[in-house]
């Protein structure tokens, strides 16, 4: 019983930071039709500076795990930030092009973030395990769990909820569905689709470094996480329907409870089984479980 | 026996009635102008016969065989071929190449990996002289994507008429050009219809131009044949005035 | 130099163009080009040239020509029929393990061997795998084939007891010619002499190939989907089946670059089945400039020895390789050759 509440728990952990890589994803894909190969490595990116800002914390007065809450929307800021230059300068320029045009552009800035990323911070990965185990566990029907973990769930609901709101409460998501329904009305309908473009792809690029800011004091930052994590966040929306924010938590939770599974039961076909349920769910229903056609 | 029959066609977009019970006829080498305005259903009609879409209800012969549930591909071997309202081309392909594709297609050489396409000059001659007949042979070389309005319209229909069809269906090919390339086109569409003893369907829009060339004419209105009949017989039908007059 | 002759622009000039004159002879640089690597292991002793024939160029040219045959079958997909495989990674991989598999397990040191093996199981694989994916297009064919090509990635590496894992596999120098050159005692003296005319020779073959290939109907009929699938299918191709069938050629070849390569670097690891090797291919076909027929081949070759020689100077190669990619993108998306022709063009211009 206690190790089935532990193990859903942590398929849940894993379906909250999918959630946040694949929802940025998604979010950018639906309105601006560009699939950036460059995601993982933002992600990657907010955790490298979440890890270094920790680090730098750290080294003046120890670990406390309200640090750690501070910095989170300074790494998931930085990031968004990064998009926010990165969408006008790089990308812009391409959207009257072929869309290979898109896929190769962030296919060369994920190799430049990628490096970059080694030249700033080195091969060695930084971890901040320590404020992880500051949090300390809890104690849930008989299971002990750490803490942080349950703050990370939580973590991933709040963002879940807020972003809903905010596609659907507000005047900037009825933009946002507007240009992503139909780009030239939307411009005819007097709104700013540049502007919403820039606003999209920085809200798609934070969301991705938010989930690697809160990763961080789980499992530090490493060379190559950006690069699994984009393959992984691929297949969620695959499976959800690219460009539907309902398919990436839907399918951000089925590939955290396979992928559970998976590690128990069948470790070495774990990441088999995932690409090929989202290869079926390509060839039965090609747009994705939620997807719009 | 007619070369074409669709009885009882039906297709709606959710609620849109697109055709809406459309019985329609083609006689051989008979030249029907399919009118109606904006919205009436024509290009829909069209996409059913050329096996673009399929029919909700209703059956479609042609050559006396159930061609109802016949691919595109099937159909364009039966002998029917089509060109497009918004102009469908090989872009980056030159002229040539554009009609030439069809050719290729139609003789069923586009499997063979192991020959040269240039090589070919049956299919080339064939290609230029079919240039020739739209006044195209000068552009051979140029990509369709450089052509004018006018050239594209004119290359749209030499591509459908490359495959050698029985019957045509032309979706508007004379729609936004001036009035005198409208001319052009549409006395180069007659002469290769007349000449071939092809049976062709042209949705249009110019009554002038209809009346000018039509053996019979089929008038469509919110997804159903309203009117039909000879230049004559139309030019009468208080109902079809009304309708067009209505469009202003 | 038969070869050339052979070419599918030669042909072009010997056709009778009745109709219309068309006048396109292969161009002099390429019959220069292919002279040059046909007398190359013989003029290390020639100033100024020599340093260019020396036993480690003539295998980095080795390598080039291999990564050659893989971006111009690659580009029978991005050039000509307008798909943006993110997987081909795993038909190049694929050749080289069957050819791994095939010493481990058979013992086989015949170069005709491997090449059979890693022909069929890229052939396999590229049919089933495009089966799948051929009914998909832009985006979602990119992102299918990469996860696809992914599985066997991620197969290849956790059954280490039959591929050894990220160690890989080991090749040893083969025979050739089915045994009538035989395992050589100078292993260098080997890739940089014979395995160097091997590999020509297999290039030229699979350049002459897929040339006719692009050139055929058959060809026309892949440009044709690229440009307007609608319409393609409105004079009469059947989309899906020539795009599998372009899939396959494709994935093939890339299988015989693959197979050349494993003896070539005598070791088979995972890496050149992971999705980001998939992403070198793309960029060598992209840098050569995939517009052009002859553009991948410069791409191969120019990729190799971009990474050669930037390996050497900075640990950060990768980020140059995505500067120049980005700028490609942004600046000259039409590749080496494309600035290549620009230059001519402008210097004939001016005069
Ligand atoms: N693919 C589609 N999806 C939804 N509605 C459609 C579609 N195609 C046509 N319609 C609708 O069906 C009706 C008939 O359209 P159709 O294109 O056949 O008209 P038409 O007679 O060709 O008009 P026009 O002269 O403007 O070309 C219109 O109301 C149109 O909006
Ligand atoms: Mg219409």
């Amino acid at each position: 019983m206690d190790i089935f509440l532990a193990q859903l728990l942590n398929a849940l952990l894993y379906a909250a930071v999918l959630f946040l890589i694949a929802g940025g994803l998604s979010l950018i894909f639906g309105v601006m039709r560009i699939v950036n190969l460059a995601h993982g490595s933002l992600y990657a990116l907010g955790a490298y500076v979440m890890a270094w800002g920790l680090g730098r914390l750290a080294g003046e007065s120890g670990s406390e795990p309200v640090y750690l809450i501070a910095l989170l929307p300074v790494a998931a800021v930085a990031v968004g930030a990064t998009g926010a230059v990165v969408e006008p300068i790089l990308l812009r320029p391409l959207y009257a092009r072929a869309e290979e045009y898109q896929l190769l552009l962030t296919f060369g800035l994920l190799l430049i973030l990628e490096d970059a990323m080694r030249y700033i911070w080195g091969p060695t990965p930084l971890t901040a395990s320590p404020l992880w185990a500051a949090f300390g566990t809890l104690h849930l029907m008989g299971a002990t769990y750490p803490r942080y973990n349950v703050v990370v769930i939580l973590l991933g609901v709040l963002t879940a909820v807020l972003l809903w709101a905010f596609v659907f409460k507000t005047r900037f998501g009825v933009m946002l569905r507007a240009t992503s329904q139909n780009r030239r009305m939307a411009a005819a309908l007097g709104i700013n689709v540049g502007g919403v473009y820039v606003q999209a792809f920085a809200l798609g690029c934070l969301m991705a470094g938010l989930a690697g800011a809160v990763i961080v004091p789980i499992q530090g930052a490493v060379l190559g996480m950006g690069v699994d994590a984009l393959v992984l966040a691929f297949v969620v929306v695959v499976i959800g329907g690219l460009g539907s924010l309902d398919g990436a938590l839907v399918g951000a939770l089925i590939v955290g409870v396979v992928r559970t599974v998976a590690i128990q039961y069948f470790p070495e076909l774990e990441l088999a089984v995932l690409y090929l349920i989202a290869a079926v769910v390509l060839i039965t229903r090609p747009a994705g479980l939620l997807g719009r056609a | 026996m007619s070369l074409l029959l669709a009885q009882g066609l039906r297709k709606s977009f959710g609620e849109t009635r697109a055709v809406n019970g459309v019985d329609f006829r083609v006689e051989p080498e008979e030249l029907i102008s399919l009118v109606g305005s904006n919205g009436a259903g024509k290009t829909t009609l069209v996409n059913l016969l050329s096996g673009l879409l399929r029919p909700d209800a209703g059956q479609i012969a042609f050559d006396g065989a159930d061609i109802t549930a016949l691919s595109v591909g099937a159909r364009i071997r039966a002998g029917i071929a089509r060109s497009f309202q918004l102009v469908n081309l090989f872009d980056q392909l030159n002229v040539l190449d554009n009609v030439r594709l069809a050719i290729f297609s139609r003789d069923g050489v586009t499997r063979q990996p192991l020959r040269l396409a240039e090589r070919d000059t049956r299919a080339r001659n064939e290609a230029m002289e079919i240039l020739g007949e739209f006044g195209l042979e000068s552009k051979w070389d140029t990509p369709a994507a450089g052509l004018a309005q006018g050239e594209r319209k004119l290359l749209d229909v030499a591509v459908a008429y490359a495959l050698r069809p029985k019957l045509i269906l032309l979706d508007e090919p004379t729609s936004g050009v001036g009035t005198r390339e409208k001319g052009v086109i549409m006395e180069a569409i007659a002469s290769v219809v007349r000449e071939r003893f092809l049976a062709a369907v042209i949705v249009e829009h110019d009554m002038d131009v209809v009346f000018t060339y039509s053996d019979r004419i089929v008038m469509m209105h919110q997804g159903a044949v309203l009117a039909e009949g000879t230049p004559d017989q139309i030019r009468a039908d208080e109902r079809v005035s009304a309708v067009l007059l209505g469009k202003g | 130099m038969s070869e050339s002759e052979h070419s599918p622009d030669a042909a072009v000039t010997l056709a009778p163009a009745r109709a219309v004159p068309r006048i396109r002879a292969v161009p002099w640089f390429a019959v220069a080009l292919a002279l040059l690597a046909l007398v190359l292991p013989f003029l290390e002793g020639v100033p100024l040239i020599g340093w260019l024939a020396s036993p480690f160029q003539r295998i980095q040219l080795t390598y080039g020509l291999v990564f050659g045959i893989a971006a111009l079958a690659f580009n029978l997909l991005l050039g000509y029929t307008g798909l943006l495989s993110f997987g081909h990674a795993v038909f190049f991989g694929s050749a080289a393990y069957a050819t791994g598999l095939l010493v481990k397990y058979l013992h086989v040191s015949s170069m005709e061997g491997f090449l059979l093996a890693g022909c069929v199981s890229s052939l396999v694989l590229a049919a089933g795998f495009g089966a799948v994916c051929v009914r998909y297009t832009r985006i979602f064919f990119s992102i299918l084939t990469l996860a696809l090509s992914q599985v066997v990635w991620a197969l290849a590496l956790k059954f280490f007891w039959i591929t050894n894992g990220t160690d890989g596999l080991r090749i040893p120098t083969p025979t050739l010619l089915l045994g009538l050159v035989g395992v050589p005692d100078d292993k260098v003296r080997f890739l940089s002499f014979t395995y160097y005319y091997y590999v020509l020779a297999v290039f030229f073959i699979c350049m002459v190939a897929l040339g006719m290939i692009a050139a055929s109907p058959f060809g026309k009929a892949l440009q044709a989907i690229r440009d307007n699938e609608i319409r393609a299918q409105f004079v009469g191709i059947e989309v899906w089946r020539y795009r599998w069938s372009a899939f396959v050629v494709s994935g093939a070849f890339t299988g015989v670059a693959g197979t050349l390569f494993a003896p070539l670097n005598g070791l088979t690891t995972p890496d050149i089945l992971h999705w980001t090797f998939s992403g070198k291919i793309v960029f060598m076909t992209v840098l050569g400039g995939f517009k052009s027929f002859s553009g991948p081949i410069l791409g191969g070759v120019a990729y190799n020895y971009l990474e050669t020689y930037v390996i050497k100077t900075t640990e950060y190669w990768q980020m140059l390789l995505g500067i120049i990619l980005v700028a490609l993108v942004l600046v000259m998306p039409q590749g080496i050759i494309g600035a290549l022709g620009w230059i001519i063009h402008r210097r004939s211009g001016r005069r």
